[in-house]
């Protein structure tokens, strides 16, 4: 049935969810009207999106689209729904395909909005999610992520592939193949370039990457190893980790590459830079205590602040986009987790029941986190709402997927 | 020699990619209401990295030579040398002070446990402490590079102590050989 959608690439990811939200909220999104088989695939996705969220309960709606006629809100409100969609696919003079849907309040019978798109058959996936974040933002209040896009890397043997897919694995595609391993992609801040470690020379060496052309190019390469970048918030500068005046230490440099310029020193290893989202500090990874535990430091240099005091392996720290918590991943008596910090208060939450979490990454409205994790031996992604209740998996038959990071929103 | 090739490399790399068609423009700015909105897709280009060949250098290959061995082995969150890898480093230190010429590159590695970056900076702790021995020996810094592998390139796939302590490791590696 999903032929229509179906992604060109042979490792696709699967989603599940494990977990929900306390109060979902119960919509019915009709069937389409138009050709069946288009419409359902758009459907379906749509479908997808509002269940895996776990903020809403799909009501079932029959096999009939709904014509344009007037709403039996009574029935629907009979049903249990709160929130009504219907829609219709249309197919084009030039063979492209014109989405209409509409959003009801069951409650309060009123149409709540609506919004015409227009797609290329391979963009169908791409319109489901559109509707998706519209119904999303108007019922919930806040915006959606379901055309976001996440990039991770999948290991098969001998082989590593850096890949791009929608927010809920789907439409992945390769942007990066390799014999040798590539680690800690992070996306630039308008979602058009990835800096990352590729170790295909024999060394970590930093490289920026532009997804829609594949050109490339150094950031840093100098002796030693260069690692561990991230984007300042205005896409200029990365913070970087580099070991050419000995030990791990960090660095800002342009993204072209020039410019290198000092930002901390210790003996220690420092590594594992963050902006915060206003830009004016940097959350890092160091052993200078004694034990791996986070820091703050701010752009300009200076004066070094611990953030972290609780347990002796405190590392990977990721701010909310909001600039308010802190994710990171903590080593306890169970193994590692993914913990939450309030900043303000300092109080911490665990958010994962599992053991070897890894390389947390919020989604842009800070409602989720993806991270690593295994599941009976095999990498996977996973991703948890920063309240803890939402859970869900992706993960890829035969192969490991590590190094989430969640993009930006979709221009 | 190596650095050149390594250029030699990425150039081949940056022209390859050079090659490849524009990709379509991103889609266009904000959701008004009631317009139409074009759905694109931003398009990914594939790109495969390049791959060095090896070449031989057989008199350090010799099984009967301390120089056939390359490996130091680290304790748990470690990166002091000990004492039973002191005539292997000595060893090399010789090698490199009457081979001026010859350069190695010094790999740090780590077990799997806990994250990747910071894994990867204890793997350059490891191969940093090999390099500074080698110096104290005499070998000149012009001729060692200390890189890390971090948790990446484990010799032994397996997860436990056993596995891991090989896994925690430096490895020194001749021009030619990397």
């Amino acid at each position: 049935m999903l032929l229509a959608v179906a992604s060109p690439a042979n490792a696709q990811l699967a989603m599940e969810i494990t977990g929900a939200g306390a109060n979902r909220l119960p919509i019915a999104i009709a069937e389409f009207g138009g050709e069946r088989i288009i419409s359902h695939a758009l459907v379906s996705v749509l479908r997808a999106d509002l269940e895996h969220c776990g903020l809403f309960r799909l009501i079932d709606s029959g096999e009939a689209p709904l014509g344009e006629g007037s709403i039996a809100y009574a029935d629907w409100k009979n049903r249990g729904a709160d929130a009504l969609v219907a829609g219709n696919v249309a197919t084009t003079a030039e063979g492209r395909y014109e989405t209409r849907f509409r959003l009801f309040d069951v409650q309060k019978q009123s149409l709540l909005g609506g919004q015409p798109y227009l797609a290329g058959s391979a963009q169908l996936r791409g319109t489901a999610h559109r509707i998706a974040d519209f119904i999303y933002e108007k019922l919930l209040g806040e915006p959606g992520i379901f055309s976001t896009r996440i990039a991770y890397v999948v290991k098969s043997t001998g082989r590593y592939e850096l890949q791009i897919a929608d927010a809920d694995g789907g439409n992945a595609q390769t942007a990066l193949a390799s014999r040798e391993p590539i680690i800690s992609p992070t996306w630039s801040p308008d979602g058009t370039r990835l800096a990352y470690v590729s170790f295909e020379a024999k060394k970590p060496i930093v490289y920026v990457h532009s997804l829609a052309s594949g050109s490339r190019h150094v950031a840093a390469n100098f002796k030693g190893s260069n690692s561990a970048p991230a984007w300042s918030p205005d896409g200029k500068r990365l913070a970087v980790v580099l070991s050419k005046e000995g030990g791990s230490q960090l660095f800002l440099v342009n993204a072209d590459g020039s410019g290198i310029t000092r930002l901390a020193s210790s003996s220690a290893i420092d590594t594992e830079p963050r902006f915060s989202p206003d830009g004016s500090s940097i959350y890092f990874t160091s052993d200078r205590g004694g034990s791996p535990q986070i820091y703050r430091i701010a752009v300009s240099g200076g004066e070094v602040s611990r953030v972290t005091f609780e347990g002796s392996y405190n590392v990977s720290p990721r701010l909310s986009p909001d600039g308010r918590s802190m994710a990171f991943v903590t080593g306890n008596s169970r193994g590692f987790q993914l913990a939450l910090m309030d900043l303000a208060s300092k109080q911490t939450q665990i958010l994962t029941d599992s053991v070897k979490d890894e390389s947390p990454s919020f989604s842009p409205n800070g409602r989720m986190i993806i991270y690593a994790t295994e599941v009976g031996g095999r990498g996977v992604l996973a991703a948890v709402s920063s309240d803890g209740r939402v859970k869900q998996k992706l993960s890829v038959q035969a192969a490991d997927v590590r190094e989430p990071a969640w993009g930006p929103f979709a221009k | 020699m190596r650095s050149l090739f390594l250029v030699a490399v990425l150039s081949l790399i940056l022209a390859a990619c050079s090659s490849q068609p524009a990709a379509p423009e991103q889609p266009g700015a904000g959701v008004t209401e009631g317009a139409k909105i074009k759905v694109e897709t931003p398009q990914v280009a594939p790109v495969t990295a390049g791959n060095q060949d090896l070449t031989g250098l057989a008199a350090l290959r010799d099984p009967k030579s301390i120089l056939s061995k390359r490996s130091i082995f680290f304790d748990f969150d470690q990166y002091v040398i000990k004492d039973e890898f002191r005539p292997l480093v000595e060893a090399h230190a010789r090698f490199l002070v009457a081979n001026a010429k010859m350069k190695m590159l010094i790999q740090g590695n780590a077990d799997e446990r806990g994250s990747r970056e910071y894994n990867l900076a204890l793997g350059q702790k490891r191969a940093d402490a090999v390099k500074k021995s080698l110096m104290l020996l005499g070998a000149k810094e012009a001729q060692l590079e200390s890189v890390s592998l971090g948790e990446e390139k484990p010799r032994n796939p397996g997860h436990d102590e056993a596995a891991w302590a090989e896994n925690r490791r430096g490895d020194m590696l001749y021009s030619g050989e990397y």
